[in-house]
């Protein structure tokens, strides 16, 4: 199992080679001139060579590609131009709630969808299949923002229940922290269950298929049982993967739905400095999040292994 | 030689293609998704005929005027008619969503093809392709197209940098399946080139799971404009996409909901369609998962 663990580690680390060398080449590809870009349109020369120079731009790509790993190894992304600040601690900062944002929607989409593929399953075929599956591949099929704003509509503006949006901090007032999470992580996971309920569903229906089904069965078991205890612990295992695949999407969808309920999360920050071309900032961002989203896929392909002892000895 | 040869491999390639169609079409989700899909691609192409107004005219009248005969789905705050921006914004969308799959086809079909091909660059290539994809798809699109700019050419070159390492992927992974098929051993046998022995013995032979992918790709695509729009870094107005007639609808969300609601509904009726499509094309293409459905 350990040499499973570190097998895995390494093979991460070209991936986070050529994650980080992306987001050196990102400011190269911008067009024209970054520095008057962040500087804008009333700028003195002096202050476009100032930028210039604080970027590093005035050197060549190679010097400066040794001066992004260089700093990368030492945690440091660079400074942002409008916070002021380094990247690193504004990033960081920023980051718990949109991880507790991803983690709630995915708790959430998770329990909607293996319920869903469940019932689905258990019903193969029948109205209630359909229903399920066709509310599974309504939710993949809308933009999460735009689904976010028509809740809004809804229950904040019509009915009234819920805020249309703004943070509550967890250690402040714990209500007011679920209230202002509620429809974000409910736009989030409504968008994301139909993954699960899929996957859920096939998995379970070929479990239900199984010799140790009719086996309980003959036993006696009851439906409850059969299903819940014999077919859905086998059905887990592709699930457990589904679920890795899906952090990336939701990190992305995270970062989206965050704007619309205007929560102070790392994608509120990086949608801002997209639009006053903060670039350190969306590098930092851009490379954070892919970081996380390699290491989420190491967890989770090591909990692959603990459920399935063929995928550790396959290697 | 090939010339007496081809006429009746054509005519069985016919009948072949014939059974196949028949079978999708007996497909349920297949024939419904297909249908809504189509649907809107007829009204996207026919926008001409059927927007009752130009998109970017004016109607000082009607700003924020809520749905109407005269304005159906009402108009926003220039008093510009949504129904006819939703009609032009679809095919702007559809537009971008055919570029993407095509520029992620070739990509993919490139790099997957090389990478199943040359060993030497297997491992480079694929590399890449892993590190593309630890980046949330939609998130590395925003940031690209942040970087490059706001037109509809850098909105399809950002989607196609997102999408194409999966789809490299899967043709990679097909093509080292074909290329040991006998087959290609016999076509090696008759000394048919390289070039040859790629392009009509393995990848006419690993198309299925890339026309599944590249339904998938489409549909992912028409959500994405729309998200790239919202932030601010999609097609640019005044010309409308479906997602840029969303994102100037979200500060009139209290006052004005219909202008977000219709673009809004017009892609999850695509997206659903083009997934409905999707779905079907990969249970008739693969008759494993088709023989688990039909005995389960």
């Amino acid at each position: 199992m350990l040499r499973f663990v570190i097998y895995r580690a390494i093979s991460a680390i070209p991936v986070l080679i050529v994650v980080s060398l992306v987001c050196f080449l990102l400011m190269w590809i911008v067009p024209g001139d970054v520095a008057s870009e962040i500087a804008g349109a009333d700028a003195t020369p002096q202050q476009i060579v100032q930028i210039r120079a604080n970027l590093g731009l005035d050197r060549p790509l190679f010097e400066r590609a040794v001066d992004w790993y260089w700093n990368l190894l030492h945690g440091d992304l660079g400074r942002s131009y409008l916070l002021n600040r380094n990247v690193t601690d504004a990033v960081m900062e920023r980051l718990p709630v949109t991880l507790s944002l991803a983690g709630l929607a995915l708790a959430l989409a998770i329990a909607l969808g293996i319920l869903l593929g469940v019932l689905a399953a258990v019903n193969h075929n029948r109205f209630l299949d359909q229903a399920a599956m066709t509310l599974a591949l309504l939710g993949l099929s809308m933009p999460d923002f735009w689904f976010g704003l028509m809740l809004i509509v809804l229950f904040a503006v019509q009915l009234g229940w819920l805020p249309t949006g703004g943070f509550v901090s967890p250690s402040e007032d714990l209500i007011g922290w679920a209230r202002s999470m509620t429809l974000p992580a409910l736009t989030l996971a409504f968008t994301q269950m139909g993954v699960i309920a899929r996957m859920t569903r096939s998995s379970m229906l070929d479990a239900l298929g199984q010799d140790y089904v009719r086996t309980a069965k003959a036993k006696g078991l009851s439906a409850g049982q059969i299903v819940f205890v014999h077919a859905l612990r086998n059905a887990l295992i592709p699930i457990v993967t589904v679920t890795g695949v899906m952090t990336g999407v939701l990190i992305g969808g995270a970062v989206v739905v965050e704007t619309v309920y205007s929560l102070p999360g790392s994608g509120r920050l990086i949608v801002g400095a997209i639009q006053r071309r903060d670039y350190p900032i969306i590098q930092g961002g851009l490379l954070l999040t892919a970081t996380i989203f390699v290491f989420v896929n190491i967890v989770v392909d090591v909990l692959y292994g603990l459920l399935d002892p063929r995928v550790r000895h396959g290697r | 030689m090939d010339a007496d040869a081809l006429p009746s491999a054509t005519s069985v390639r016919l009948r072949q293609a014939g059974r196949f169609m028949l079978r999708l079409l007996e497909h349920r989700s297949f024939l419904i998704g297909s249908v809504l899909f189509f649907a809107i691609v007829a009204c996207a192409g026919l926008a001409d005929v059927l927007a009752s107004d130009d998109p970017n005219r004016n109607d000082y009248a009607a700003i924020l005027a809520g749905p109407s005969a005269e304005h159906r789905f009402g108009a926003d705050a220039f008093g510009r008619d949504i129904l006819s921006r939703v009609l032009y914004g679809a095919r702007a969308s559809l537009r971008i969503g055919v570029f993407v799959v095509l520029g992620t086809g070739v990509a993919g079909v490139f790099i997957g093809t090389v990478a199943a091909y040359v060993p030497a660059l297997d491992g480079l290539f694929m590399r890449t392709m892993d590190g593309l994809m630890a980046f949330p798809g939609v998130l590395l699109a925003i940031a690209l197209s942040s970087a490059l700019g706001p037109s509809e050419f850098n909105v399809i070159l950002a989607l196609t940098v997102a999408f194409m390492p999966r789809t490299a992927r899967i043709v990679r992974a097909s093509v080292l399946v074909v290329k040991e098929l006998p087959f290609v051993e016999s076509a090696v046998a008759i000394g048919a080139g390289h070039a040859r022995i790629i392009l009509r013995y393995i990848l006419a032979n690993s198309l299925s799971p890339l026309i599944v992918q590249l339904t998938f790709v489409f549909a992912v695509t028409v959500l994405a404009e729309a998200i790239l729009s919202y932030i601010g870094v999609g097609p640019p107005p005044p010309a409308p996409s479906l997602g840029n007639i969303i994102a100037e609808g979200r500060n009139y969300i209290r006052e004005a909901p219909w202008i977000a609601f219709f673009p809004g509904v017009v892609i999850a009726a695509t997206v659903l369609g083009l997934n409905l499509m999707g779905d079907g094309l990969r249970d008739v293409i693969d008759p494993r998962l088709r023989k688990l459905r039909e005995a389960g």
